[in-house]
C-alpha cells in the first residue's frame, strides 16, 4: 500500500516510478546547452522531428547520386554486390525473391534522410550538407515513384511522403508486452 | 583401425538413448578414454611423423636444454594454435563493413577470449582517443548531461557474464542447401564475455527521466554513426555501459572506450563506441530497425523489434570438417544460450532425432550466458546424425529447421535458431545436413551468403 502511494506521488510530481528505487551515482555529469546539443543530435523521427532547415530537388539529387552513390548502389538504385538495392523492385514481398527497396519495404521516408546524413557515402560519411542530403533523398524517393520529378524535399514535405509499406510491420516487442 | 575400447556390456549398461548415447554421469567414472577427433588438415599432417619418433623426442625434448623465452608485456597464443582465428567476410568497396566469425568449433569452455570475440562493423573500427570521447544523455530528461570516460570510471560498477549474438548469426541456415562451413564460421557471430561497467539506471537516475520517457535512442561514434532504439524498461532493468571486457578495457573492435550492453537482446542493440543516448517517447525508426534487422514473413509482413535471442544450441565437436578416427567413445560437446534467462536443459540425439538423451551442463549455468554441455557417445562406425536442442527456463524448446521454416519462411534472414544436424559417414567424416524432408533440390536457390547486411 505504501509503495502504491509512493508510486502515485512520484507519477504526480512527474518522476517515472520505474527507476524510483535505483542506486545513486556520484553525480559527475556536466551540463550542456541546447545549442551544443544541436551539433550532436542528428536523429530524425518519422513525424519530421529532427529534420534541419534546407531543401533539395530530384534533379540535384540525381547529379549527386551519380557522383557519390552509384558505385555501390548501381544505376537507378538497382544495387550491386557492394550496396543495397534501393529502388526498382519487380518482385513483391510475398514472392520467392522479394526485393526490399525503399519503395517496396521501408516504412518511413525520414529514415532515408537520417541514414544518408549519418552514414553515407560510406567512403566519406557525413560530408554531404543538409541541402545535398535532401536532394539525394528526393532522388531516391523519385526513383521509387513516391514523389514527382519536380517535387522538392524539405522538413515539411518529407514526412508527408506516403510510404506504401508503412503498415507492413508486426511490432513483436509490443505484442509480447501486451501478453505479459 | 584400432580396437574399439568399449565392450558390449558397458554399452548396454550405460546407453540412455539410441545409437550409442551414454549416461552423462559416465564422465565421473574413472578410466574414460575418448577416441581421437582431428580436422582434415591435421590428420594429413600427423602422417609426417611416426609415433615412435614423437615418443623418443618427448622423452628428452630439446626445449629442456635451452633457456626459454623471457617475459612478454602482453601474452599471445602458442604459435602452434595459429589456426584458431576469426574468419572475416567483408564488403569489397568498404572493407570495414562486414563480420568476423568466432571459431567456436576450435574452442572449449564458455568464455570467448577478447581477440576471438566476433565482430560486426558497419563501417570499420574507429580509433577513439578516450580523452576526446564524451557520452551525452539528453531528451526527455530533467537535466541534459555529458560524461567523460574518466567520469564514468568513478561510478559504481557491476560485472555480468553474458553472450552477445548478432541477429544475423547462422543466416546460412535459411539456405536451401546446408552450409558446409565449419561450425563457428556460420554460427560464430556469437561470443560470451564478462563485461564490467556502470548500470544504465544509475545514469538515468542522475539525468532524471520525464514521465513520457519510453525509449532510448543509442548512437555510436563510428563512421556509420550506428543508431538503435531500445525500450526504457530494458534500459532500467539490466542494461549497462561497459568499460571492461574480460578484465581489461574493451578492445577497439568491441566498442572501446564504451559499449552499451543489453543482456540477451540481439547484438546490434549493444551499441559500440557509445556516444549518445536520447530519451524519447517513441523509436526513431532507424535504418537498422526498419529496412534491416526486421524479418520478412511469408505473409509479406515483417517482424520488427524482435529483441530477445531465442534459445539455441550447437554441437561444436564433433562438427563439420572434423574426422572421427575410429569407432570408439567420444565426447560430444557444445554450447547453448538463450536471451530469456537460463538454459534449463540440453538434449542430444545420435539417431537423427528418434531418441534424445540429456546432456551434462557445465556449472555454473548463468543467466543469458553461454552454457557448455557434454555427453559421452559411443560411435559404432556406422553413419549417424547428431543433433542438440536447447530448452530454456521459460519452457521454450529450440525448434527443428522444418518447424522454423514453416513458421517464418526463408526470407527473414535474422534470428535463425534451429537445430543443427551433423552427419557422420562411415569414414568418420562430419558434414552438415538437413533432415531428409528439408532438402529441396528441385528449385535453384540464390544463396544468402553475405556475411553482412
Amino acid at each position: 500500500m505504501k509503495r502504491q502511494i509512493l508510486i502515485s506521488v512520484l507519477i504526480a510530481v512527474g518522476i517515472n516510478p520505474l527507476y524510483a528505487e535505483s542506486t545513486r551515482g556520484p553525480g559527475l555529469g556536466h551540463a550542456i546547452s541546447p545549442e551544443e546539443i544541436a551539433v550532436w543530435d542528428i536523429s530524425v523521427f518519422p513525424d519530421g522531428e529532427g529534420l534541419p532547415e534546407g531543401e533539395g530537388s530530384v534533379k540535384d539529387g540525381e547529379a549527386l547520386y551519380k557522383s557519390q552513390c552509384i558505385a555501390c548502389h548501381g544505376e537507378n538504385g538497382l544495387g550491386t554486390a557492394m550496396g543495397d538495392q534501393l529502388a526498382g523492385a519487380q518482385m513483391g514481398l510475398t514472392s520467392d525473391y522479394p526485393e526490399q527497396t525503399i519503395g517496396s519495404y521501408w516504412p518511413y521516408a525520414t529514415t532515408v534522410f537520417d541514414v544518408v546524413r549519418r552514414s553515407m557515402p560510406m567512403t566519406a560519411p557525413g560530408t554531404l550538407n543538409n541541402n545535398e542530403v535532401y536532394a539525394v533523398t528526393a532522388y531516391l524517393l523519385y526513383l521509387n515513384n513516391l514523389i514527382g520529378k519536380d517535387d522538392v524535399m524539405d522538413a515539411s514535405t518529407l514526412p508527408k511522403v506516403k510510404m506504401p509499406n508503412v503498415d507492413g510491420f508486426l511490432n513483436v516487442h509490443e505484442s509480447e508486452q501486451g501478453t505479459k | 583401425m584400432a580396437k574399439d575400447r568399449i565392450n558390449d556390456q558397458c554399452l548396454e549398461d550405460n546407453q540412455v538413448a539410441g545409437n550409442g548415447l551414454l549416461d552423462r554421469r559416465l564422465f565421473l567414472k574413472k578410466g574414460l578414454q575418448f577416441g581421437a577427433i582431428s580436422t582434415l588438415a591435421s590428420s594429413t599432417a600427423a602422417l609426417a611423423s611416426t609415433n615412435s619418433e614423437i615418443k623418443n623426442e618427448s622423452a628428452n625434448p630439446p626445449w629442456m636444454h635451452v633457456p626459454g623465452k623471457p617475459f612478454s608485456i602482453y601474452g599471445k597464443p602458442s604459435e602452434f594454435e595459429d589456426d584458431v582465428v576469426r574468419s572475416p567476410t567483408q564488403n569489397e568497396m568498404v572493407p570495414g563493413n562486414g563480420v568476423s566469425w568466432t571459431p567456436l568449433h576450435l574452442m572449449e569452455g564458455t568464455i570467448t577470449p577478447n581477440g576471438l570475440h566476433y565482430e560486426r562493423h558497419h563501417n570499420g573500427v574507429p580509433q577513439i582517443d578516450p580523452k576526446k570521447h564524451r557520452l551525452l544523455i539528453h531528451g526527455l530528461v530533467k537535466k541534459d548531461l555529458t560524461f567523460s570516460i574518466d567520469d564514468l570510471l568513478r561510478y559504481p560498477m557491476q560485472s555480468k557474464i553474458c553472450f552477445i549474438e548478432c541477429g544475423g548469426n547462422s543466416n546460412a541456415g535459411w539456405n536451401k542447401q546446408p552450409s558446409q562451413a565449419q561450425a563457428g564460421y556460420f554460427n560464430g557471430m556469437a561470443s560470451c564475455s564478462e563485461w564490467t561497467g556502470v548500470p544504465l539506471s544509475v545514469l538515468l537516475d542522475e539525468v532524471g527521466l520525464r514521465k513520457k520517457a519510453k525509449w532510448l535512442v543509442a548512437e555510436g561514434a563510428d563512421a556509420f554513426a550506428m543508431q538503435m532504439s531500445i525500450p526504457i524498461e530494458k534500459a532500467l532493468d539490466d542494461a549497462f555501459l561497459a568499460l571492461y571486457q574480460n578484465g581489461e578495457r574493451i578492445r577497439p573492435e568491441n566498442g572501446y572506450p564504451l559499449r552499451l550492453i543489453v543482456p540477451g537482446w540481439e547484438g546490434v542493440l549493444n551499441v559500440k563506441w557509445l556516444r549518445r543516448l536520447k530519451v524519447t517517447n517513441r523509436p526513431v525508426m532507424a535504418r537498422n530497425e526498419t529496412s534491416r534487422y526486421t524479418e520478412l514473413q511469408p505473409s509479406g509482413k515483417a517482424r520488427m523489434f524482435t529483441f530477445p535471442i531465442e534459445a539455441k544450441s550447437l554441437i561444436t565437436s564433433p562438427s563439420a570438417h572434423m574426422v572421427l578416427k575410429e569407432p570408439s567413445l567420444y565426447q560430444i560437446t557444445g554450447l547453448a544460450w538463450t536471451g530469456r534467462g537460463k538454459i534449463s536443459k540440453v538434449e542430444v540425439s545420435a539417431d537423427g532425432g528418434e531418441t534424445w538423451a540429456e546432456a551434462e551442463l557445465q556449472e555454473p549455468v548463468l543467466d543469458r550466458s553461454f552454457t557448455r554441455f557434454r555427453l559421452p557417445w559411443h560411435w559404432n562406425g556406422k553413419p549417424a546424425v547428431l543433433k542438440s536442442r536447447a530448452i530454456d527456463e521459460t519452457g521454450y524448446v529450440q525448434p527443428e529447421r522444418t518447424e522454423l521454416v514453416k513458421q517464418r519462411g526463408r526470407k527473414g534472414f535474422f534470428h535463425y535458431n534451429a537445430i543443427t544436424n551433423w552427419h557422420i559417414d562411415s569414414d568418420g567424416f562430419v558434414s552438415h545436413v538437413y533432415d531428409k524432408n528439408e532438402n529441396e533440390t528441385t528449385d535453384s536457390d540464390i544463396s544468402i551468403d553475405s556475411g553482412w547486411d
